[in-house]
């Protein structure tokens, strides 16, 4: 038995302790706003915050996540309001089949955290999530209209 | 126009029976009375493309799939601007197929790809908005007692204005849906658009941002199992034994089956035991016999090829042997392009439940009515008790999700050996890159002829490699030859038309048909034909000193839409032009999908590595539906294009498939990502073009020709990672 802290609620799971936390929160929790891309850690969709930072679930046993607070994507938006991520990510249209954008938000959610008004190379650095539709020109774009938000 | 209404009595025949161009259809209904087709919570059809709610909500109904592409929001943008409808009371809903089937096909083609969404459908979609807005005018006509040609209609409100009365279009829903449907339909000339053309938002955006969006790797069934599966990873290969007794006391699993005879999978609680189950599962294969086949021999037999006397012709005039017998100056090149897999950030999944009964299924698909005939198929029952449901988006397509649905078929096969349990069958992303339907393999023979004056008098162009048709649909062979093999190269008047006149031509293809399976991929034959003709056309530009804008001009007098686009990315891009330090450009041109397509590319060379500053890239469909949809699609097109370019290849040995996940298979990200400035330019006419794949091809040579500008360096085979070059 584990308890996780997620989106500030707890949960008690009963799972090994070396399952992939990606899998512990999509399927045990239920929280599917968190993807599986490819399972280990190159594609950053399954990107959740783990005391605030930007990490891939994927790559994470589920025991390490103890004590912690997760937050996942369907936790981003505060008290019914979207996050200035999700809010810039609206306005200028995003995402396009949007299955990596939830661990794309989650990355750049953690980056403006840490540097509020990143310069492109900040973002070259920080954002290493595929996304095969190829997304990157309008997230570049959104991550800066947020920054100014 | 002021038809006289009559309700019907015996029959209700689909809006679209009598005005969709080419859709023949229509729907019996055999009750007395007035007849309405309701959609699922009551509210009225106006017709099959248009529900109207009592609170004015417009139900589009749309059954192309939404991949991404924005298909969804462009053709309800096509059906809104004929029903002069509120914009942002809009919904859109997802017919299934067998409803479809049970309608005699009234919403049409369901397939999404080959650019199709929105160039095929436009016509019979903007005649349902219109019909839809002519009944409802009508009813508000009948209520009022008013010849309907004093009405005026805007934003689902229609007006009298002589006695100034208005009411909306869900106050006269139910009466229109009475209506018989009008036999004339006029659509609006397109200077009077004022929905189609504009760079509305997607519909689609708000669940995408905050997790609701349920992908089909996220569905919930209640008492639903999961699924993991290992389909042996030789294709065509067959199980030979696997030992269940070892994993079926493992966490959550519920049962070992076989697929067919190729694959087997454990049905667990969770995925991730189902998966960590299948892993650990001895399994005996079958491999075959092409268990001999590797790159290298695939690579000898297509080399072969280059110079086979047999090949099928694609496009021909003069005599283009004689011409290079005759040359002063001949030029020749060898170009080679890999397998590619799709690699769709949704890994292939299916959830289905069979009984005796019924067979449904709920799947991300490019085509509901091919996952139907799967459905059909491996169900064993008849169209009446099947269905598919589509999920609202399919997490990427690019053609895997199109023509097959193997995982369509495995996941009713295991159903099958659960009857009543819904199982939701999801692919590792190793399953997914070893058992792909790949971006077919080919080599390129390009041999020019020169005059004395440098004039080129003559063009061999020989393909030799794999022909998709062949596998997929053989029946749409022409007499064995695949004419999709010369997407790009095709002949005046074909949507993949060769865009210069050359006075000597000769393109034909050597088909070589090695078993590892190929699919359509977004854009296919133009990746590759692309990159052949226009780093060729380069080649030969350079080797008679001439500038490559120039040399392609003088080719291109016939060609005024090519030309057109060409011009459009050299004056941006500042062709002639000094380019910053350090930065050189190419150039590239293509006709794909009824679009002209062209790239002037930007990079400058640091050792190994390339840097792919800007590139300028023109389009015209002939009509641009969403020009901010399509800037996205343009964009994002490069990223697919350039990763192809750079980097993916799936190497075969052993007769497998070797690249099992991004570490080995990779993409692009954002720090690769040069600018991207789209010039949308459509120039009207009878023809509409696609978006989402044509210029997907432009982006690898306008690349390719920059670097040779800037290193004098030719590289003939792809990706770029084989020859250690890097993408900066």
């Amino acid at each position: 038995m584990a308890r996780l802290t997620i989106n500030g609620t707890a949960h008690d799971v009963d799972v090994d302790p070396n399952t992939p936390l990606l899998w512990v929160i999509r399927e045990n929790v239920g929280l599917t706003g968190t993807k599986y891309g490819c399972g280990i850690a190159q594609c950053g969709a399954c990107t959740v915050h783990i005391d605030g930072v930007a990490v891939r679930s994927c790559g994470m046993v589920v025991s390490d996540a103890v004590g912690k607070q997760i937050t996942t994507i369907e936790g981003l938006a505060a008290g019914g309001t979207l996050h200035k991520v999700q809010k810039a990510w609206v306005n200028h249209d995003v995402p396009q089949c949007g299955y990596c954008q939830s661990g794309m938000i989650m990355a750049v959610a953690a980056l403006l955290r840490e540097k509020p008004k990143p310069t492109d190379a900040d973002i070259d650095a920080a954002i290493t999530n595929i996304c095969r539709c190829g997304t990157f020109q309008q997230v570049r774009e959104a991550i800066h209209m947020a920054a100014t938000a | 126009m002021n038809y006289v209404p009559t309700l019907n009595r015996r029959s209700f025949v689909i809006g679209t029976a009598a005005i969709g161009g080419g859709l023949a259809l229509g729907l019996e209904i055999p009750l007395g009375g007035p007849t309405v087709v309701r959609a699922a919570d009551g509210s009225p059809e106006i017709n099959a493309w248009v529900v109207i709610r009592p609170d004015d909500t417009v139900v589009i109904r749309v059954v192309r799939t939404e991949m991404g592409q924005g298909t969804l929001t462009g053709l309800a943008q096509l059906v809104a601007e004929e029903l002069e409808c509120d914009w942002s009371k809009i919904t859109t809903e997802y017919p299934t197929p067998g409803q479809s089937v049970a309608r005699k096909r009234v919403w049409g083609d369901f397939s999404t790809g080959g650019s199709r969404g929105i160039r095929m459908s436009h016509e019979y979609v903007r005649k349902g908005g219109a019909a839809a807005r002519m009944m409802l005018m009508q009813a508000a006509a009948n209520e009022w007692k008013v010849p309907v040609g004093e009405l005026t209609v805007a934003n689902s409100v229609i007006t009298h204005k002589a006695s100034g009365r208005n009411t909306t279009f869900g106050k006269v829903a139910e009466a229109a849906a009475k209506l018989e449907p009008p036999k004339d339909v006029a659509l609006k000339d397109p200077k009077d658009w004022k929905v189609i053309g504009k760079p509305l938002l997607r519909l689609d955006t708000p669940d995408k941002v905050t997790g609701k969006l349920v992908y089909g790797t996220d569905l919930k069934l209640p008492g639903m199992l999961n699924a993991a599966i290992r389909d042996c990873p030789v294709q065509g290969g067959k199980i030979k034994s696997f030992d269940a007794a070892k994993v079926s006391g493992m966490p959550g699993v519920k049962k070992v089956v076989q697929v067919g005879d190729s694959g087997v999978a454990v049905v667990a609680d969770t995925w991730w035991h189902a998966k960590t189950a299948v892993d650990a599962l001895p399994i005996v294969w079958d491999e075959g016999e092409s268990t001999k086949v590797s790159s290298a021999t695939i690579a000898d037999w297509l080399k072969a090829g280059l110079d086979a006397d047999q090949a099928f012709v694609g496009n021909e005039n003069g005599d283009a042997k004689a011409a290079i017998a005759a040359a002063a100056k001949k030029i020749e090149a060898v170009y080679a392009y890999p397998y590619q897999n799709h690699a769709t950030m949704e890994p292939m999944n299916a959830t289905a439940r069979w009984t005796a009964d019924k067979c449904e299924v709920w799947v991300p698909t490019q085509n509901g009515e091919a996952a139907f005939a799967a459905t059909l198929a491996a169900s064993g029952l008849p169209a009446d008790k099947c269905d598919v449901y589509k999920t609202y988006v399919s997490g990427g397509g690019f053609g895997r999700r199109g023509a097959f649905h193997d995982y369509v078929t495995q996941a009713i096969l295991i159903a099958k050996q659960m009857p009543g349990t819904p199982v939701k069958l999801l692919w590792s992303r190793e399953e997914d890159m070893t058992h792909g339907r790949y971006h077919p393999v080919m080599q390129c023979k390009l041999t020019g002829a020169f005059d004395k004056d440098n004039n080129l008098t003559g063009l061999h162009i020989r393909l030799s490699g794999q022909s998709i048709l062949a596998y997929i649909f053989p029946q749409n062979l022409q007499n064995g030859k695949d004419p999709l093999t010369f997407q790009g190269l095709m002949p005046q008047g074909q949507e993949h038309a060769f865009g210069y006149t050359v006075a000597n031509l000769m393109i034909d293809h050597s088909m070589r048909n090695p078993h590892v399976l190929p699919g359509f991929w977004r854009g296919v034959n133009i990746n590759q034909n692309a990159i052949f003709l226009e780093c060729f056309m380069d080649e030969l530009a350079h080797s008679v000193g001439q500038d490559p804008l120039e040399f392609r001009r003088k080719l291109m007098s016939k060609h005024p839409r090519n030309l057109g686009v060409l011009n459009a990315v050299a004056e941006k891009a500042g062709w002639g032009k000094p380019a910053p330090q350090g930065v050189y450009r190419g150039l590239e041109q293509m006709m794909a999908f009824n679009s002209y397509v062209a790239a002037c590319a930007e990079v400058s060379v640091n050792g190994d590595k390339i840097k792919v500053h800007r590139i300028v890239a023109a389009t015209d469909p002939g009509y641009a539906v969403n020009p901010s949809q399509i800037e996205r699609q343009v964009a994002g097109s490069f990223v697919y294009g350039l990763s192809a370019l750079f980097y993916q290849e799936c190497t075969v040995k052993d007769g497998r498939i070797e690249q099992e996940n991004f570490d080995t298979y990779n993409s692009m990200r954002i720090n690769e990502m040069p600018k991207v400035e789209s010039i949308i330019m459509p120039t009207g006419g009878s023809v509409w073009g696609g978006v989402g794949e044509p210029t997907i091809c432009v982006a690898a040579p306008a690349v390719m020709n920059a670097y040779f500008a800037a290193t004098g360096k030719r590289i003939r085979s792809f990706p770029l990672k084989n020859h250690n070059i890097q993408m900066a």
